[in-house]
């Protein structure tokens, strides 16, 4: 019997073997399965996360709810607490702003200084950059938490210095680290043709930075900064442990409240559902512009 | 102040330089990069309005000397002066020789940020500091003189090798340079698109404008160059006007390189 090939049949054209070859596999396992292979979209993560999350919590009241007389359920006791945890939500989201704000301003800085015709400028830029890309975010926390004082006193006018703010700081310094290299990898990405051009009609060094080479990196650098930005709003939870009033410290202080352990599972879920509807649309739109990026130069 | 009717002699600094001197003069110029000597000591004259052809085998250090006379590449031995302006001192104003010297690329270089009415209008409103409208109105003139009317609000990944070229030749001419460098200008080019930047190129040419190109279009070189000179391996072999130089070369590497192009 003839080899089982009929469903794309075949073909003569060299350049089209390995993709036939791949349809036909792909055929077979579909015909096996019975139905087409499952192509994950986001609504499917979405879905996903959702089940997770109903299906615990109902096991979870279930196992608990059998001797207890009149309980909440869940659902209502999340729906009771949303106001709280969706402000520690927002709250995060204002931490991941203020830190990617000053990072991206320092750390393009910082990027522009590393490629410094002056030795101990671009030494000590590049010092600074990889001191901070290679240090635990959580250490940074740490070290603004403890280093940092908690007000201010300038020309007798005492500032007040949060925990929240030194929070900021200490996520902003990665931050600042990751853009210093995604700026400095984009300027050595533009051909150096672009500089000799721009010497040759006697441009300053930095009127070539500003006006020739900078405005052609930001396509460049907006897909790893979308990508470096999605990282920070999830690195925001870190802010918990060292007590800021964010979504993690809220949820824990209302699982303490609650004090019913079976609530622990959906709760974190919930938060985690939270954070996935908000970085997973970045995350596709960086894909998105990368591919569009590629095609065109 | 020599003639005042002379715009490049008022503009320049070097008061000794007058027009009939040569307005490149480039004396036993040595260039290494790292172990390899590219510039073995080279020696010539350009006299203003004057358009020489350099050919020669790759890595012969054609491209490099077209680089040091705008000091893209510093040298390491030897003098550069460009209208009196000594290239080779280390006190040199880059920027003030960079406006006497225009230069075009094999590969254009155009911004691509940039619309070909920009490109052309950057450096004389941003580097010249001329007045925008004015430098506008020269841009769309030099956009027609290479026949590129109608495409001012292009961008260079809208236009074809050759007009991308001719736009970087009047984005150069915007800057009103004496001197106009061009390596290898056509090497990048369709055929098909190679001959509307040498019409271009020509027109310059016989406008009197002082032209210095690195070229392998044979044919071309022999119609509008003054004086061609060969270069192997980093020095100046032979070199002549170009009736003499193409119908009877008298080096033997001279006759081994035309024998293979031509």
């Amino acid at each position: 019997m003839a080899k089982r090939h009929d469903v794309y049949g075949t073909t003569d054209l060299p350049v089209l073997l390995p993709a036939a070859e791949r349809l036909n596999r792909q055929a077979a396992a579909e015909r096996v399965l019975g139905a087409p292979k499952l192509r994950l979209r986001a609504w499917h993560g979405l879905a996903l996360a959702a089940v997770i999350v109903l299906w615990t919590s109902f096991v979870w009241a279930q196992a608990d709810g059998a001797g207890n007389e009149q309980q909440e359920s869940v659902i209502s006791a999340i729906w009771r607490w949303l106001p709280v945890l969706l402000g520690g939500f927002v709250f995060n989201i204002a931490i991941s702003f203020l830190s990617m704000g000053i990072g991206t301003v320092a750390g393009t800085l910082l990027g522009i200084m590393q490629i410094s015709q002056v030795w101990p400028v671009r030494g000590s830029s590049w010092l600074v950059t990889q001191f901070f890309r290679n240090a635990p975010w959580l250490v940074l926390l740490f070290f603004c938490m403890f280093l940092l004082p908690f007000e201010f006193t300038v020309f007798g006018v005492t500032i007040p210095f949060p925990d929240w703010i030194k929070a900021v700081i200490g996520l902003a310094l990665p931050v600042m680290a990751n853009v210093s290299e995604i700026v400095r990898g984009a300027i050595q990405s533009i051909p150096s043709g672009q500089w000799e051009a721009a010497h040759s009609l006697a441009f300053s060094r930095w009127q070539i930075l500003s006006q020739i080479i900078l405005p052609q990196c930001v396509k460049r650098m907006l897909p790893p900064w979308m990508n470096l930005y999605a990282i920070l709003t999830m690195a925001t939870v870190l802010a918990s442990v060292v007590g800021v009033g964010e979504v993690m410290t809220l949820t824990q202080r209302v699982l303490a409240a609650e004090n019913r352990p079976e609530f622990l599972v959906p709760f974190y879920g919930f938060v985690m559902l939270l954070f996935f509807a908000y970085c997973y649309p970045i995350a596709r739109t960086t894909q998105k512009l990368e591919l569009r990026y590629a095609v065109k130069q | 102040m020599p003639s005042s009717s002379n715009a490049a002699a008022a503009r320049h600094a070097d008061a000794n330089w007058t027009p009939d001197q040569p307005i490149v003069a480039i004396r036993n110029v040595h260039k290494s990069f790292g172990d390899f000597e590219v510039l073995r000591g080279i020696t010539f004259d350009v006299m203003k309005g004057d358009v020489i052809c350099i050919i020669g085998a790759s890595g012969s250090g054609k491209s490099t000397l077209l680089r040091c006379i705008n000091a893209l590449v510093p040298i390491d031995s030897g003098s550069i002066k460009v209208e009196g302006q000594e290239v080779h001192q280390p006190n040199l104003n880059t920027l003030a020789l960079r406006k006497k010297v225009g230069m075009v690329f094999q590969q254009f270089n155009l911004f691509p940020h940039k619309t070909a009415l920009q490109n052309i209008m950057m450096a004389p409103v941003q580097v010249l500091k001329q007045d925008k409208d004015a430098v506008r109105e020269r841009a769309r003139r030099l956009l027609a003189k290479v026949r590129l009317e109608g495409k001012e609000d292009a961008y260079p990944g809208e236009l074809s090798g050759g007009q991308q070229q001719r736009v970087a030749i009047a984005r150069s001419l915007a800057m009103n340079p004496d001197v106009m460098l061009f390596d290898e200008v056509t090497s990048a080019l369709d055929p098909e698109t190679v001959n509307e930047v040498l019409l271009t190129i020509r027109e310059l040419a016989e406008e009197g404008m002082t032209c210095m190109l690195v070229t392998h279009e044979m044919g071309f070189a022999r119609e509008v160059a003054d004086h061609m000179y060969f270069t192997d391996r980093g020095i100046i072999v032979e070199h002549g006007p170009p009736q003499e130089f193409f119908a009877n070369p008298k080096d033997e590497r001279t006759k081994a390189f035309l024998g293979q192009i031509l």
